[in-house]
C-alpha cells in the first residue's frame, strides 16, 4: 500500500479544522509521519497492521505444520524445521499476533471510551510500538541462520532450550527481551492513561469493561514479564557463561525453569483472553439491545481469575514429578478458576435473556466465541483433573484446548472488536455480506481444524510430532482440511478491511444502534484528534453501572 | 450457529464407526476416546475421564440451551422488546454457588484415584527407565539385565518408499518385559533433555529428567504388548522413540530374564577374540545406523553445526586422533547431545562401530579397533 | 496536548509507582531462585537433598519397621570415569546410622574431576534423608587410572512417612573439568 493511500485513508481528517494548532508545518510527512507519530489512534493502526501480519505469517507456519500432518510419514519438512515451525508459530501468535493486536486495539480504544485526548505518554508508546517489529524481524531471521531458528517449542523448555539449543538461541533470547520490554512499556502506558486521564466524573467502576479488563492485564504485564525477563536472562547465562540455572551438573534444575516459565506462562495465557472477555461484554449488550447484566460481578470475576493466575502454574507440570501435595493444591486451584469464568459466560447470556437481538457480524463473532470459548473452558476443566491429566497432557487433547480458548476465543474476540470498531477507524461499516462469509467459513473451518485433535488426543497422539502412528490418520486429514480452510479464509478479513478504507456504507457518530459509550459521541472516521476539551461524563446517565 | 455446532459434534462422533481408525489400533482406545487400559488404575482413570466429561457436557447443553433459545426467542426481527433488568444477586449467588458444589463432587474421586497412583509401595519389580536421544534404556535393578530400545519402523517406510506396517512408528526393536499381575515401580530419569514416558493402557506418564529420579508404578493384569510413545518434545526425533511393554506369564518372564542375561554374556565374551576388518565393519554398519545414524546421518554427513559430518572430516578421518575417536564414543562430550556409549554398549559393538566410522563412506584410515582394547580401556565390568 | 497539570503529575506518579513494582518483580523473580533451592529442601520437592553435611538426628532408632535404602549410579556425559555402588541395596531402621560403599574409577590416563549429583525418589522422602557423610559434597579428583572407594554415611529420619518403604537415592557422575581426553579432540 504506497504511503500516500495510507495516510489518507487511515487518517482521512487531515486537514480539518481540529487539525490547525496540533500539527506545525514541519511536521513529517511520507514514511518518516508514520515512524514518529505518537497519535493514539496511528500507533493503534500500526499496531494492528503489525499483528495482522503476523497472523499470516504464524498462519503459513501453522498450514507448513498441518501439509507435513496431512498422511503419515515425512513428506515436505524433514524434523528439524518442523519443531522450529511449531515453536515460531506457537511464539508469533503467541507475542506477535494476539497481544499486539489486544494492545492495538487498546491504544484505539481506551482514551476514546475515558474522554481522554491521547495516551499518557505517547512518545514511549511509539517507542513501545517500534520495538515489535525489531524484536519480530530478529525472531524471524534465526531461521536463516546456521542451526536453524527455535526448536524446543513455545514454552522452550531447559535443557532442550540451553546446552542442546542451536546457536540462534541468543537471537531468539534478545527478540523475547525486546519483545517483553515493548510490553511492560504499553502496559506502563495503558495504567498510566486508565488511572490519570480519565475524563472528570467518571470513577472506575464507571469505566466500560474493556478498559477494566486492560487495566487488569496491565497490572499482569506488569508482574510477569519482569519473571520471562528473568527466565531468559538465566538462559542466556547457561548458555553463554557457564552458569547452570537449568543444569543438573552445576547443582541446578531443570524443573526450576517449568516453575518460573508457567509462573510466567499462566497469567500470559489470561494476558491473552481478559481483554477478549472486555470486547465481548461490549459487543453483547449492544446487539442484543440491553445493559450489561451484572456489571460489577463481570469486574470481580476479572479480577478474581487475575490473582487465581498467579497460584496455579503448576498445573502444566502434573507430570513432572510434584508431591501429591502440590498436585492437589493445584488441581483444587485450578478447578476454582472455573467459577470466575462461569460467571462470566452466565452474565453474557443472561444479557441476551430478554434482549432484542440482531445478528451483525460484530455480533455473529461474539457468540462464536461464547460457544467455542466455553468449549475450550469445559476441556480446561477437564485437563485439571489430574489423573486423567496424565493421560492428556502433552497429546492433541491438550492441542485442543488451548486453540479453543485462543483461536476461537481470543481471535474471534479479537475480529469481533475490529468489525465492531471498524466504522470509528474508517468512517465506513465493514461489508456485511463478506464479512458473515468470513465468519461462517472460519466457524466451519476452526472446528473442522480443532474439533478432531480432542479425538487424536485422547486415542494417544503426542503433541510436536512431525509424523504419527496410523490411527491417527483420519482424524489429522480432517484437521490439515479444516487448517487450510481457517487459513484462507482469513484473507477475506483482509478484503473486509481494504474495502473499509478505500469506501462504503458511511457510519454516523454511533455506528450501532444499541451502542454505548464516549467513543461513540465522536464522529465516524474519529478526528485524528479526540476529545481535546474533556467530554462531560455524567454516572447517573452515563455509567455501565448506573442503577 | 446451533445446527452447525451440533451437526459438527455429531458427524465427528460418528466418524469412526464408518472409517478405518480400528484398523491398526495401538491400544485399547477406541480410536477416539481415552483407552480403558488394562491395569487397575486405567480402568479408574477411564471412568474419571468419563464421568468429567459427561458433566461438561450436561453443562455444555444446558449452557448453550439456555443461550440458543434466548437467540432464537428474542430475536428482533420477531419483534422482541429488551428488557431492563441488569442484576439480579440471588442468581448471581446461584451460578457462583452450583458450580462449587459440581467441582467438588468432580475433586472427591479425583482425589482419591490421584493417591492410589501415587502409592509406589510394595513393589516387587524396580526397572530404571531412562530416556535418551532418542530412544529409552530399561535396566532392572538387581537382576544385572539392561539394554537399549529402539525404534524399529525402517527409515523406508518413513519416507514412503514401503508400505507402512500396521505398528509404524510405535514398535521396538527391545521391548520392556515385565510379568503380569505384579507390581512394577518405575523409576524414571534421563540423560540428556526431558523426555516423558507415557503408556496410555497403563495410564503412567511421568518426566524424565536429567540428573533427577522420579517414579511411577503400574501393575498389568492381562498378557499383551502395550505401546506408548516419548511425551516430551526432546529434540529432532521426538517422534520416533516408543515405548513398547510386553506383559507375560512369571515364567515366559523369568526365562526372558535368563536369556538376556546369556546373550549379554556371550556378547562379553565376543571381545575375547581376534575380529577381522569386514566382521567389524558388518556390526559397526548395524550399530551406527541403530545408535549413531539419528544424528550423524547413515551418509556421515551429519546434520552441521548441531551434528558434526563424519564422512571425510574431523577425528573419523585424523590418523593422529584414533584415541581421541575412541574416548568421545566411550565418554560422550559434555554440552552437546553425544553420549557416553562406554557404559552401555558391548566392546564388541563400541570397537566395531568406531572401526566403521573410520572406514566408511571413504574414510579409509584403515584404522581397525578391536573389541578387547575397548574391555581393557573399560576395565572389567 | 491539553492534558491539564494535574493529570501530569498523576502520570509522573503512577509511572514511577509501576515502576517501582517492576522492579520489586524484577528482584523477586531473582529472589525466586534462591528461594526454590530453600523451598526444595525443606519440602523434598523434586527429590532435592542437603549440599552440606547434615547433624545426626537424635532421635529413636524406630526397631518396629524397615526401610529399604536403594543405590543407583549413571554415568553422566563426557567424564570417563565409573561410577559403581558397592551396596545396591541396604535395609536399615530409621533413626540407625548406616555405611554405603561407592567405587569411582578414572578409566583414563589423564587426571580429571567429577561430581555425583543426588537425587531420592520418592521426593517426599529426601528430606527425610540425613546425610553424615558424602562425597557428593564437594567435587572429586582422580589421577589417570586411579580407583577410590568412598563413603556415604547416612540416617533415615523416623519421621519417614510409614507409606514410603524404599528410598532410591539415585547419583549422576557429571564433569567438573574438561575432560575429553588426552591428545583431545575440540571443535
Amino acid at each position: 500500500m504506497a504511503s500516500e493511500s495510507t495516510h489518507a485513508v487511515l487518517q482521512p481528517n487531515v486537514g480539518t479544522a481540529e487539525q490547525h494548532g496540533h500539527h506545525s508545518a514541519q511536521m513529517p510527512t511520507g514514511i518518516m509521519r508514520w515512524v514518529l507519530t505518537t497519535n493514539h489512534k496511528e500507533i493503534g493502526s500500526l499496531y494492528l497492521l503489525f499483528s495482522l501480519l503476523m497472523l499470516f505469517v504464524g498462519g503459513t507456519m501453522a498450514l507448513v505444520i498441518r501439509a507435513e500432518l496431512f498422511q503419515p510419514g515425512l513428506q515436505y519438512v524433514q524434523p528439524e524445521f518442523f519443531n522450529q515451525m511449531t515453536t515460531m508459530h506457537g511464539l508469533i501468535m503467541v507475542f506477535g499476533a494476539i497481544m499486539p493486536a489486544f494492545v492495538g486495539l487498546a491504544n484505539w480504544m481506551i482514551p476514546m471510551q475515558i474522554g481522554a485526548p491521547d495516551m499518557a505518554l505517547p512518545r514511549l508508546n511509539n517507542f513501545s510500538f517500534w520495538l515489535l517489529p525489531v524484536a519480530f524481524g530478529i525472531l524471524l531471521s534465526t531461521l536463516l541462520m546456521e542451526g536453524g531458528g527455535p526448536n524446543f517449542g513455545w514454552t522452550f523448555y531447559a535443557p532442550l532450550s540451553t546446552t542442546y539449543a542451536p546457536p540462534s538461541t541468543s537471537f531468539f533470547i534478545m527478540s523475547i527481551h525486546l519483545a517483553g520490554i515493548s510490553s511492560i512499556l504499553g502496559a506502563i502506558n495503558i495504567i498510566a492513561t486508565i488511572l490519570n486521564l480519565r475524563t472528570p466524573g467518571m470513577r472506575l467502576m464507571d469505566m466500560s469493561l474493556f478498559v477494566w479488563t486492560w487495566l487488569i492485564t496491565a497490572f499482569l504485564l506488569i508482574a510477569v514479564m519482569p519473571v520471562l525477563a528473568g527466565v531468559v536472562t538465566m538462559m542466556l547465562l547457561d548458555i553463554n557463561f557457564g552458569t547452570s540455572f537449568f543444569d543438573a551438573a552445576g547443582g541446578g534444575d531443570p524443573v526450576l525453569f517449568q516453575h518460573l516459565f508457567w509462573f510466567f506462562g499462566h497469567p500470559e495465557v489470561y494476558i491473552m483472553i481478559l481483554p477478549a472477555f472486555g470486547i465481548v461484554s461490549l459487543i453483547v449488550p449492544t446487539f442484543a439491545r440491553k445493559r450489561l447484566f451484572g456489571y460489577a460481578s463481570m469486574v470481580y470475576a476479572t479480577a478474581s481469575i487475575a490473582l487465581l493466575s498467579f497460584v496455579v502454574w503448576a498445573h502444566h507440570m502434573f507430570t513432572v514429578g510434584l508431591p501429591l501435595t502440590a498436585e492437589l493444591f493445584f488441581m483444587y486451584s485450578t478447578m476454582l478458576i472455573a467459577v470466575p469464568t462461569g460467571v462470566k459466560v452466565f452474565n453474557w447470556i443472561a444479557t441476551l435473556f430478554r434482549g432484542s437481538i440482531t445478528f451483525e457480524v460484530p455480533m455473529l463473532f461474539a457468540l462464536g466465541f461464547i460457544v467455542m470459548f466455553t468449549i475450550g473452558g469445559l476441556s480446561g476443566v477437564m485437563l485439571a483433573i489430574v489423573p486423567a491429566d496424565f493421560q492428556y497432557h502433552d497429546t492433541y487433547f491438550v492441542v485442543a484446548h488451548f486453540h479453543y480458548v485462543l483461536v476461537p476465543g481470543a481471535l474471534f474476540a479479537i475480529l469481533a472488536g475490529a468489525y465492531y470498531w471498524m466504522p470509528k477507524w474508517t468512517g465506513h461499516y465493514a461489508d456485511e455480506t463478506l464479512g458473515r462469509w468470513h465468519f461462517w467459513l472460519s466457524v466451519i473451518g476452526v472446528n473442522l481444524t480443532f474439533f478432531p485433535m480432542h479425538f487424536s488426543g485422547l486415542a494417544g497422539m503426542p503433541r510436536r510430532i512431525p509424523d504419527y502412528a496410523l490411527q491417527f490418520a483420519d482424524f489429522n486429514m480432517i484437521s490439515s482440511i479444516g487448517g487450510f480452510l481457517f487459513g484462507f479464509s482469513q484473507l477475506i478479513f483482509v478484503w473486509v478491511l481494504v474495502k473499509a478504507i478505500r469506501g462504503g456504507e458511511k457510519a454516523p457518530a454511533k455506528a450501532w444502534e444499541g451502542a454505548e459509550g464516549l467513543e461513540w459521541t465522536v464522529p465516524c472516521p474519529a478526528p485524528t484528534h479526540t476529545f481535546e476539551t474533556p467530554p462531560k461524563f455524567v454516572p447517573e446517565v452515563d455509567s455501565p453501572s448506573r442503577h | 450457529m446451533i445446527r452447525l455446532t451440533f451437526a459438527a459434534f455429531l458427524g465427528f462422533a460418528l466418524l469412526p464407526v464408518f472409517g478405518n481408525v480400528h484398523a491398526s489400533s495401538i491400544n485399547t482406545s477406541s480410536g477416539w476416546n481415552m483407552p480403558v487400559g488394562v491395569t487397575d488404575i486405567s480402568q479408574e482413570v477411564f471412568h474419571l475421564h468419563m464421568t468429567i466429561l459427561w458433566i461438561c457436557i450436561a453443562i455444555a447443553v444446558v449452557v448453550f440451551g439456555v443461550m440458543f433459545w434466548s437467540l432464537f426467542k428474542y430475536r428482533r426481527s420477531k419483534g422482541a422488546k429488551s428488557a431492563h433488568f441488569h442484576e439480579n444477586t440471588f442468581v448471581e449467588i446461584m451460578w457462583t454457588a452450583i458450580p462449587m458444589v459440581i467441582l467438588v463432587v468432580m475433586a472427591i474421586p479425583a482425589t482419591a484415584t490421584l493417591k492410589k497412583m501415587y502409592d509406589t509401595s510394595n513393589a516387587d519389580i524396580d526397572i530404571l527407565v531412562t530416556g535418551y536421544q532418542w530412544r529409552w534404556r530399561y535396566e532392572y535393578l538387581g537382576e544385572d539385565v539392561s539394554f537399549f530400545s529402539n525404534l524399529s519402523t525402517p527409515r523406508e517406510q518413513i519416507y514412503g518408499q514401503e508400505a507402512r506396517g500396521d505398528f509404524y512408528l510405535v514398535e521396538v526393536d527391545e521391548p520392556m518385559v515385565v510379568p503380569v499381575g505384579r507390581k512394577i515401580r518405575l523409576l524414571l530419569t534421563a540423560n540428556d533433555v526431558i523426555h516423558s514416558w507415557w503408556v496410555p493402557d497403563l495410564a503412567v506418564k511421568k518426566d524424565a529428567i536429567p540428573g533427577f529420579i522420579n517414579e511411577s508404578w503400574t501393575r498389568i493384569d492381562q498378557p499383551g504388548v502395550y505401546r506408548g510413545q516419548c511425551a516430551e518434545l526432546c529434540g529432532r526425533d521426538h517422534a520416533f522413540m516408543p515405548i513398547e511393554v510386553k506383559a507375560v506369564s512369571e515364567e515366559e518372564y523369568t526365562a526372558w530374564l535368563a536369556s538376556k542375561r546369556d546373550a549379554a554374556m556371550a556378547e562379553a565374551q565376543g571381545a575375547d577374540r581376534e575380529w577381522a576388518l569386514d566382521e567389524l565393519m558388518a556390526r559397526g554398519e548395524g550399530t551406527y545406523n541403530t545408535y549413531c545414524a539419528a544424528c550423524h546421518q547413515p551418509d556421515g554427513k551429519g546434520l552441521p553445526p548441531i551434528f558434526p559430518a563424519l564422512a571425510g572430516t574431523g577425528i573419523s578421518i585424523d590418523p593422529n586422533a584414533r584415541q581421541a575417536h575412541i574416548d568421545i564414543v566411550l565418554y560422550g562430550k559434555t554440552g552437546t547431545p553425544m553420549p557416553a556409549f562406554g557404559t552401555t554398549l558391548s566392546a564388541a559393538e563400541l570397537a566395531a562401530v568406531i572401526t566403521y566410522e573410520r572406514n566408511a563412506w571413504g574414510n579409509d584410515t584403515a584404522d581397525s579397533v578391536q573389541p578387547a582394547e575397548i574391555r581393557d580401556l573399560l576395565g572389567s565390568q | 496536548m491539553s492534558k491539564s497539570q494535574s493529570s501530569d503529575e498523576g502520570v509522573k506518579r503512577t509511572v514511577r509507582t509501576t515502576v517501582w513494582a517492576l522492579l520489586g518483580m524484577v528482584l523477586f523473580t531473582i529472589a525466586l531462585v534462591p528461594l526454590y533451592d530453600v523451598f526444595c529442601e525443606v519440602t523434598g520437592l523434586n527429590g532435592k537433598t542437603a549440599t552440606s553435611a547434615q547433624v545426626m538426628s537424635a532421635q529413636e532408632r524406630d526397631d518396629t519397621r524397615w526401610v529399604r535404602v536403594q543405590l543407583v549410579t549413571r554415568s553422566g556425559t563426557g567424564l570417563p570415569w565409573r561410577l559403581e555402588a558397592l551396596d545396591q541395596v541396604i535395609a536399615v531402621h530409621p533413626g540407625e546410622i548406616a555405611q554405603a560403599r561407592f567405587r569411582f574409577t578414572n578409566t583414563s590416563d589423564v587426571r580429571s574431576s567429577g561430581r555425583a549429583v543426588p537425587s531420592v525418589s520418592p521426593s517426599q522422602g529426601a528430606r527425610h534423608f540425613r546425610k553424615m557423610e558424602c562425597f557428593c559434597f564437594q567435587e572429586q579428583w582422580l589421577e589417570g587410572g586411579e580407583s577410590i572407594e568412598l563413603p556415604l554415611v547416612f540416617q533415615v529420619d523416623p519421621a519417614l512417612p510409614a507409606d514410603i518403604q524404599t528410598l532410591t537415592l539415585a547419583y549422576t557422575l557429571y564433569p567438573m573439568s574438561e575432560v575429553v581426553a588426552q591428545g583431545g579432540y575440540r571443535e
